[in-house]
């Protein structure tokens, strides 16, 4: 018989942690059941018969946020033999608030009480077995980010799920809210054991106020009333609401736990180390000098040194093999198109995804250390309010930062947001922001047209693409977007030195997860272009690229960027190879207008500020597109790269009519 | 009324109605943000909002429009709903019914 362990607990509070320490490398990423929240699953070292699955993290079990319905639907639905519920001992009273929700849930439990490490060398001790006795949970003490007690931990649920051992209490109040409780309980246990609820856990809810919940149950008419005038009686007794005495009753029994078991109530030494370190890292003038100055070494670790070389060494190898290929493929004197399918296409196409991979790799290994050591956390407390007036929250600012080395790890990034909202408004404007590949297509224009002001153009260009950014959040805040944003209340957790382990795992995850679900919409986009740059109508292989059906699709579709000033089919066509990779734009450029001093012959300066202006705001690459369809789904991708196409064309329309009839007159 | 947002980093007081609705007003209790609990201001992100507070031995930070909908009591008042948070004493053995 395999058992299966439902991990859940608070952020913040070490969970992923614990699993890496549970699993090991023997993790998959799964997806719930239609929604975007996804999974972590893994079988537990040394124990082949046991799996657990990682809940998203939680702080209770409302029906406000999708991690927290899925955390309650998989529990009830997918029937785990047990509940770990993962504690941290530095910040018990608010850790054990989700706890005992968990207890009602009626299912074999398992506390760990992580950070243990951090309590005991900061003076304080927590009478464990009181603690066990009183919540009627047996508890574990542990330190996740130590490996300490971990097997023990498992020895325990072993023993949990063999002795079928519930929670020996699930009453923690009484008075009129106990009162409630129980003639609520009785009111509903037939509908909730139809619809598979454990009842005291309805009745606790439907009290609280969950409309999901209530509808699922089916409850008549005369129920309704009845459960109505339960709760009316219960709020004249506590004179208080419905949400209000509950959460004051489970934080009753709370605090009077906490008074009972734990010997000192001081902050831990990591926490007051906290609060001195922010008196600098969110100090009123030093915030955000200091958050810049951080990501700008990200950045130029990234793109730079690290990541430049990275990136060389692997465009090398690439080359290397390519040639290689090439050679090999010449020797055995395949046909000529086949032998530019392989090279052209299969080559390119592979070469494309794999060029992404750098970036990829370091960016996450830096961002997960600020994400783990509780920095990001600060980042949203100081730039909340600037991006407030966008409709968006602190959080979404480092996926914008991000966007402007690469949109497919700043899409990505987007996925710690804690609303789908901002999730999915984010992912729209951050590739607005003008990532590395738009560069040398600025470089070369700039060049070209704007010799004096090379850098004014460029800056303006940057900005253009925040202008509209903005624009788009001012625009959407109010219409599209509207909906219920997730209250902006977060916890600054105490700093903590990231290990090592779960910034490789994350990484390696990021990687893997890029690898397998971008590769074949990138592979097969870049075979696509290759075969319409490489055929002509009737199909045959031509090497002159005037000829091909990608320059006929170019014709075809030029009359829409006439009106932008730039209705040539040369540039038409590099509009669409850049879909490849932006920075194909400039060498389909120069091949179909034969070299790049032609540039001239296609375009005026107020043209090429146009077309430079519809390159930076037009859908980003397909390996972009390709994240955005795997992080928001693909309706979504589709709308918001209509959108950008179309946001791009109105700005360039605009400049061109607009610049045409200033410099006209 | 005296609210969460009047006050300055340092200053502490205790809460008394918890006031909003829907998910925000959910998550404020959920976070410890009860009646009869005593709450610190720690201090204000670099404009002046959100503003970070100490509750239950952690850090939180939520925004001043927020805050504002937490009324925070003084003198007679907060000692009163102190009092009545400690009135029912933990029992030896626990477990009631």
């Amino acid at each position: 018989m395999s058992i299966l362990i439902a991990l859940a607990g608070n952020q913040n509070c070490g969970k992923t942690t614990l699993f890496n320490q549970l699993t090991g490398a023997n993790q998959h990423v799964g997806n719930f059941p239609g929604v975007t929240v996804e999974h972590k699953e893994g079988k537990i070292r040394g124990e082949k018969d046991m799996s657990v699955v990682d809940l998203p993290g939680i702080y209770s079990l409302s029906p406000y946020t999708p991690e927290e319905i899925v955390s309650r639907d998989f529990i009830i639905q997918q029937n785990p033999d047990a509940i770990l519920n993962i504690v941290d001992a530095t910040n018990l009273q608010r850790n054990l608030y989700l706890t005992l929700q968990l207890i009602e849930l009626g299912k074999p439990m398992v506390i760990a009480l992580n950070m243990m490490d951090e309590v005991r060398s900061s003076g304080i001790s927590i009478d464990i077995k009181k603690l066990s006795e009183e919540i009627g949970v047996p508890v574990v003490p542990i330190s996740a980010a130590k490996n300490q007690g971990v097997e023990e931990l498992v020895e325990e649920l072993r023993r949990v799920v063999r002795a079928r051992q519930l929670p020996a209490r699930t009453d923690f109040c009484e008075g009129e809210v106990h009162k409630a409780l129980h003639a609520a309980k009785h009111l509903i246990e037939d509908h909730a054991a139809a619809a598979g609820y454990p009842a005291r856990f309805a009745a606790s809810k439907l009290i609280e106020g969950d409309e999901p919940l209530e509808a699922v149950l089916e409850l008549d008419e005369s129920d309704k009333d009845i459960l109505q005038h339960i709760i009316d009686q219960m709020e004249e007794g506590t004179g208080t609401d419905r949400e209000a005495a509950l959460a004051d009753m489970r934080y009753q029994f709370i605090e009077q736990l906490y008074d009972a078991c734990v010997s000192q109530k001081s902050m831990t030494r990591e926490m007051q180390r906290s609060v001195k370190a922010d008196r600098i890292l969110t100090h009123k003038i030093w915030a955000i000098p200091i958050f810049i100055g951080i990501m700008a070494l990200i950045f130029y670790l990234t793109f730079g040194p690290l990541g430049g070389s990275l990136s060389g060494a692997f465009e090398d190898a690439i080359s290397f093999a390519t040639d290689a290929a090439s050679n090999a493929l010449s020797d055995a004197g395949v046909s000529l198109w086949m032998h530019s399918f392989l090279i052209d296409g299969v080559f390119t196409g592979v070469g494309t995804v794999l060029s992404f991979l750098p970036v990829i790799v370091i960016l996450f290994f830096f961002l997960s250390i600020l994400e783990d050591s509780g920095y990001m956390a600060r980042v949203a407390f100081v730039m909340d309010s600037s991006l407030r007036k966008i409709g968006l929250s602190g959080r979404s600012f480092v996926p914008m930062l991000i966007g402007f080395g690469c949109s497919v790890p700043a899409i990505m990034s987007a996925r710690t947001l804690a609303s789908e909202r901002d999730r999915k408004l984010t992912i729209l404007i951050t590739p607005f922001m003008s990532c590395g590949a738009k560069v040398p297509i600025y470089a070369l224009f700039t060049a070209a047209f704007f010799a004096q002001n090379q850098a004014l153009v460029m800056i303006s260009l940057y900005l253009l693409g925040i202008v509209i950014a903005v624009l788009t959040g001012l625009l959407f805040k109010k219409t599209l977007f509207k909906g219920n944003p997730v209250p902006f209340v977060l916890e600054l957790p105490a700093y903590r030195l990231p290990s090592l382990k779960s910034v490789l795992l994350h990484m390696w995850e990021k990687a893997k997860d890029f690898l397998v679900r971008a590769f074949t919409i990138i592979f097969l986009a870049s075979i696509v272009i290759w075969f319409l740059q490489s055929f002509d109508f009737q199909f045959n292989f031509v090497t002159d690229n005037s000829q091909s059906i990608l320059a006929g699709i170019g014709k075809a579709i030029a009359p829409v960027f006439a009106p932008l000033g730039f209705g040539s089919w040369q540039a038409s066509t590099a509009l669409i190879t850049g879909l490849t990779a932006k920075e194909t734009v400039i060498s389909t450029l120069s091949v179909l207008t034969g070299g790049e001093q032609m540039l001239g012959t296609l375009f005026t300066p107020l043209t090429a500020y146009s077309f430079l202006a519809f390159v930076l705001l037009y859908m980003p690459c397909v390996a972009a597109v390709a994240t955005t369809k795997r992080e928001i789904g693909g309706k979504n991708a589709l709308l918001t790269i209509l959108y950008q196409t179309l946001a791009a064309w109105v700005v360039a329309f605009i400049i061109f009519q607009v610049g045409s009839l200033i410099l006209g007159g | 009324m005296h609210t969460l947002d009047t006050l300055k980093p340092g200053e502490s007081g205790v809460i008394g109605t918890v006031g909003g609705q829907g998910a925000l007003r959910r998550r404020l209790l959920e976070m410890g943000l009860t009646p009869g609990t005593s709450v610190m201001v720690q201090k204000m992100a670099p404009s002046g909002d959100p503003i970070e507070i100490h509750i239950r031995g952690y850090q939180l930070t939520l925004r001043k429009e927020d805050a504002a909908e937490i009324e925070i009591l003084s003198g007679d008042a907060a000692e009163q709903a102190a009092r009545r948070r400690s009135r029912h004493r933990f029992r030896k053995g626990g477990g009631q019914a």
